[in-house]
């Protein structure tokens, strides 16, 4: 129990901090939206994803790309935190205690999690409005795939930030990376008919996998919206793989960083 | 050993450059050691080491009986670090900063609590501990992160630069403060410095120089080694400076035969009797001289004796 203590402080701190700056959650939140009634309005009078049935319109195709990217830019909105504490030298603070860079990268991760999941819930609440009907096992399903994802973007982020000591940098890789591998997820565009080179990038993806669970989860009942994606189990595993993949690949990086 | 901080030919390379060349030194608790240099002398970079942020080149570092290398678990527990930078979340009350950083140290509860007002009340900060950090002024900042740093009840403190950011006022009051910690609960406080004023305040200092330490002891025992009086001459026309204060250099070599260091546009020379020295200078050279500034050796003048540059 003491031992969980330095874990839920930190969490707790991210948390106290989002919602004392407010306008976080609107920058989190406010983009995606902007995007998807945007881009979703006007790709969709001349755009078809291809494999999905005829009553998906792209608005509705783009639904769950849009969770992903909210989940994405609340992870990199708390990765970001990180790499602020480090200016400010509250993290020295930090690193000079007895708690386990371990803990610590789980500290942080919890909290961009419990964020991200909190935003994403709220874009949920959204779903009826498009035709999306929930009942419990999607319900819990989808908070599950969420969380997961959270967590693996999260410490994506971290595995980042841990090295960065200013925040333009942080912006740059964004850009780079972050923002490609959410192009190429299958939420912008499906899989089905690109070419090879592209449809290979997008196989390799593993945000593609944590999409594809998404999708499957949202239409559980409703095979057809679904469109040709990896298949839930497979999406679930490697969504999982994912998250301890950073996970591990945060922590060592936190440990290496003894500065 | 379990009463003292130990550094052993303690040496660090980043990449080409050596900033701290074979540096040893020892502290007891219940001392207060000041670290005095300029920036780049390796100040900082002892201090990180020190603080458990980085591993050194070579050397070793014994601290109450723990070893640097092996057990910075142990040393972290022991250590209270007082950063630069400060060290607290400005969206966080002071109690909340509190509060995270006893949680990090593994206390919880009552004794937390406990602790906490205790602190607050023998800082004199209890009256703001619900308001956020950013809304308090720099000094208390200061005071809350030191007294922070106090929270799980450190042996050992460490603090880098801490008057920076500070007033006077402020300035002789942590002097008082880290005097009665150190007096009364035996703590064995290290800091680094680059005024004179704070090293002087120390019971004893070690100088740092380009990464070496140059100089060990009390400030009095220090400025004993300069021994005699200090005059510091300016010379009197403003233009063409650095020729006419060579002239009177050299005039002053060949009348008094004492040898003038130039530093900064005056003439400093190190002299017994220097109120005689200065009476005679005057009267010998009165149009050539603007003003003449006569006292006793500071570790300015030490520093300046053993690396013949200025502290600043």
């Amino acid at each position: 129990m003491r031992s969980l203590l330095p874990v839920t402080t930190i969490w707790w701190r991210e948390l106290v901090r989002f919602y004392r700056q407010r306008s976080r959650l609107f920058s989190a939140m406010a983009q995606p939206l902007v995007f998807w009634l945007l881009i979703g309005s006007g790709l969709n009078a001349s755009f078809r994803p291809a494999g999905i049935s005829e009553q998906t319109d792209y608005i509705e195709y783009f639904y769950p790309g849009i969770v992903i990217l909210v989940l994405l830019f609340t992870a990199i909105f708390a990765t970001i935190s990180v790499v602020h504490d480090r200016q400010e030298g509250f993290l020295q603070g930090i690193l000079v205690s007895p708690v386990p860079r371990w803990r610590i990268v789980i500290g942080q991760a919890l909290g961009g999690t419990t964020l991200a999941l909190i935003q994403g819930l709220l874009l949920l609440a959204l779903a009826p409005l498009i035709g999306i009907t929930l009942d419990v096992t999607s319900g819990l399903l989808i908070i599950g795939v969420m969380a997961l994802l959270a967590f693996g973007l999260t410490n994506l982020g971290l595995l980042i930030a841990w090295r960065m000591d200013s925040t333009q940098g942080f912006h740059a890789i964004m850009n780079l990376l972050l923002i490609p591998i959410w192009l190429l997820s299958g939420a912008f565009f499906p899989m089905t008919g690109a070419p090879e080179w592209l449809s290979w990038t997008m196989k390799l993806n593993p945000l593609t996998y944590g999409l594809a669970a998404l999708r499957h989860s949202l239409y559980l009942n409703t095979a057809t919206a679904v469109g040709e994606v990896p298949p839930l189990l497979l999406s679930g595993l490697i969504t999982l793989l994912f998250c301890m993949v950073t996970y591990v690949g945060a922590t060592i990086t936190a440990t290496l960083q003894i500065d | 050993m379990e009463n003292r901080v130990e550094v052993e030919n303690l040496s660090h390379t980043y990449q080409t450059r050596c900033a701290l060349d074979n540096v040893s030194f020892t502290v007891s608790r219940g001392e207060i050691f000041g670290l005095l240099g300029p920036n780049g002398s390796g100040k900082t970079t002892l201090f990180r080491i020190l603080s458990t942020l980085m591993r050194p080149t070579s050397g070793n570092v014994n601290i109450l009986g723990h070893n640097l290398a092996r057990e910075a678990k142990a040393i972290r527990q022991l250590l209270g670090v007082v950063f630069q930078h400060p060290g607290l979340d400005d969206k966080l009350t002071v109690r909340e900063n509190f509060r995270h950083h006893g949680h990090l140290y593994g206390l919880s509860g009552k004794h937390l609590h406990n602790q906490i007002r205790k602190l607050l009340e023998r800082f004199g900060v209890g009256d703001r501990a619900d308001e956020r950090i950013e809304v308090l002024s720099g000094g208390l900042q200061r005071r809350v992160e030191i007294a922070k740093a106090m929270l799980h009840s450190p042996r050992v403190l460490l603090l880098d630069e801490p008057s920076s950011g500070l007033d006077v006022g402020a300035r002789q009051q942590l002097r008082l403060y880290l005097q009665t910690l150190a007096e009364t609960e035996n703590m064995l406080v290290l800091l680094t410095t680059h005024l004179l004023e704070e090293a002087e305040a120390c019971n004893r200092i070690g100088i740092l120089d380009t990464g070496r330490l140059v100089a060990l002891g009390t400030p009095g025992a220090l400025k004993a080694q300069v021994g005699s009086d200090i005059v510091l001459i300016e010379s009197s026309t403003k233009q063409n400076t650095s020729p006419n204060i060579e002239t009177l250099r050299t005039a002053i070599i060949e009348r008094f035969g004492v040898l003038p260091i130039l530093t900064e546009n005056c003439l400093r020379i190190e002299c017994e009797r220097g109120h005689e020295f200065a009476r005679d200078v005057v009267t010998a050279f009165s149009d050539k001289i603007q003003s003449v500034r006569f006292g006793k050796p500071t570790l300015e003048d030490v520093f300046m004796k053993l690396t013949g540059n200025s502290l600043s």
